[in-house]
């Protein structure tokens, strides 16, 4: 059995009536590709919002690598390695592409409280700026605005400042969300890469990517994870298939 | 070539601000003396607050309680203690003042966003007006006079020519500084904070702590333009800090350009050319001032100074 590198322990959220997350227990290990899947309304974005320390759980508790952090602000997850990208594109408009990875390189390379020196006189941050762009296959829009570029780039934009960030774990909210079939294809691949490098949480729609790349999966329903397996027993599992794959198969 | 246009308008400012003194006294007209150490002072003031709003998108319709704060250091303590007369001890006081005040207001304010950081301020502004409007013992609402300026060794501070020259320096020095910050670590964090706060968060700056810093200078520089006032005016008053001169110092902001490094100097100057010559036409300046102001918000976002910056 390796490590547990995140742990929610009863997780519980909710709103009036509506329980949206309903003690929801689960263990990321190291190394690991684990998908969390559920049907639309089944609290993925509730529960996403708990572990990026956006929302306060009102029950439970969550821990990384062997800390508690339930309280703990975003920044301060991200400073341990707890990175994330957004399923809505959630970019530095106004910079270029470069800009956005040096400014993510520079959270991780030392104090940002440095008023004097120019960024642009830093070419170490640019450096592993462009190397994290290259392995992103960004490399040839380097130079452009955010702004001027298509949704497929901007959703590999979005993988490459959370990788910039030296995580340990990376949490992949939808990265698949609204892309073509062919840029679908390429961010697969690129996932696949990561995988092995970096523990991965993998929240996504798109099942045929789920059940490539994923090793365990968790489903959740109604709050509340109903199962978790490898792809295979997942697929084989009765409660999930009437809950979920069957309606996805009747859609 | 534009490198070349631009160290063109800078050469030209620069020498038109060095030889304003003697320009003002060819044409017998000294009072621009005095006129152009106000400019620069409220040039300061915006300057500091475009730290705020066109660097980190913090939108303050309260910047004036520093002026004001900067400047009541002065007073006070001419009242107080009139034997600091130097400005080398007083001056730092002013800023330091400015800048404790800063992080009460600040860590408070901070904690609120958009509409309501605009709300908070102001309030906090107005609060510290009403406070020195009933502080009779230093003028109330009268305000208060000072016997002389502050002094400053080997220099004749008395003299008007003399004062804006040490105005001057302060100002470029801390336009320097200001353009330092733009362009190092603490700039380009506070440019992305304005860009997507979330996103700063979630690639591990505590941005709080960001915004909160810049507030502080911010405050800081406006004190020390409020003492600097002080000093110009021999007079300060609790108007300094009211709601009216926030509003101002915002006008020459988005007048000047928001965000960029001249922009408090642009903005300061135009404003206060244009009073100064719409007043000799009509008392009702302000209505040519508000067609320029929409005029500059719809045709020329980036302001005045936005004008001579290169093409993006």
């Amino acid at each position: 059995m390796s490590e547990i590198l995140l742990e929610t322990r009863a997780l519980r959220k909710r709103y009036g009536g509506l329980v949206a997350t309903d003690s929801v227990s689960l263990a990321v290990h190291r190394g690991e590709c684990h998908a969390l899947i559920g049907p639309n309304g089944a609290g993925k974005s509730t529960l996403i919002a708990q572990l990026a320390g956006a929302l306060v759980p009102d029950a439970g508790s969550i821990h990384f690598a062997g800390q508690n952090i339930t309280g703990f602000s975003a920044h301060r997850r991200a400073a341990l390695g707890f990175a994330r990208s957004f399923q809505i594109t959630s970019l530095l408009p106004n910079f270029t592409v470069l800009e956005n990875l040096a400014l993510a390189v520079q959270s991780v390379s030392g104090s940002s409280f440095r008023f004097w020196r120019a960024v642009n006189d830093e070419t170490e941050l640019f450096e592993r700026a462009r190397e994290i762009l290259r392995s992103v296959g960004l490399e040839d829009v380097a130079t452009r605005p955010v702004g001027s570029l298509g949704h497929g780039e901007h959703r590999q934009l979005e993988l490459a400042l959370a990788l910039a960030t030296r995580p340990q774990l990376l949490l992949l909210d939808e990265p698949m969300a609204g892309i073509g079939p062919e840029e679908s294809e390429r961010m697969v691949a690129l996932i696949a890469g990561l995988k092995g490098r970096y523990t991965l949480l993998l929240v996504e729609h798109d099942m045929d990517a789920v059940f490539r790349l994923a090793d365990r999966v968790s489903v959740l329903l109604a709050g509340r994870v109903i199962a978790t397996g490898t792809a295979a027993e997942i697929r084989a599992n009765g409660e999930v298939r009437r809950a979920y794959l069957g309606e996805e198969e009747n859609a | 070539m534009n490198h070349l246009r631009r160290h063109g308008w800078l050469l030209a400012t620069l020498a038109v601000a060095l030889s304003l003194p003697q320009l003002a006294a060819l044409c017998g007209q000294d009072f621009y003396v005095s006129f152009a150490s106000r400019l620069l002072i409220w040039a300061l003031l915006a300057s500091s607050l475009n730290l705020l709003v066109g660097m980190g998108g913090m939108v303050s319709l309260g910047h004036a309680a520093y002026f004001g704060a900067g400047a009541y250091v002065v007073g006070i303590l001419s009242v107080e203690a009139p034997g600091w007369s130097s400005a080398l001890l007083v001056w730092p006081l002013a800023v330091a003042l400015s800048a404790l005040l800063a992080v009460v207001i600040g860590a408070v304010c901070l904690r609120t966003r958009g509409v309501y950081f605009i709300m908070i301020t102001l309030a906090f502004a107005q609060m510290l007006f009403y406070i020195f409007t009933s502080l009779t013992p230093y003028g109330g609402d009268d305000g208060l006079s000072l016997a002389k300026r502050l002094t400053l060794p080997g220099l004749a501070m008395a003299g008007d020519a003399t004062f804006y020259y040490v105005v001057l320096a302060i100002f470029a020095a801390c336009l320097t500084a200001l353009g330092r910050l733009q362009a190092s670590r603490f700039g380009r964090v506070l440019a992305g904070i304005k860009d997507n706060e979330e996103r700063m968060e979630s690639l591990g700056y505590a941005t709080f702590r960001f915004k909160l810093v810049a507030y502080i200078i911010a405050g800081a520089l406006a004190g020390l333009a409020g003492a600097l006032m002080a000093n110009q005016n021999a007079f300060v008053s609790p108007n300094m800090m009211s709601w009216n001169e926030s509003g101002i110092a915002l006008v020459m902001v988005i007048l000047g350009g928001l965000g960029s490094l001249w922009g408090g100097l642009a903005g300061a100057a135009a404003f206060l050319v244009l009073e100064e010559v719409l007043t000799g036409f009509t008392t009702h300046w302000q209505i040519v001032l508000g067609l320029i102001l929409l005029a500059v918000v719809f045709f020329a976002p980036r302001g005045i100074a936005g004008l001579f910056a290169k093409q993006p």
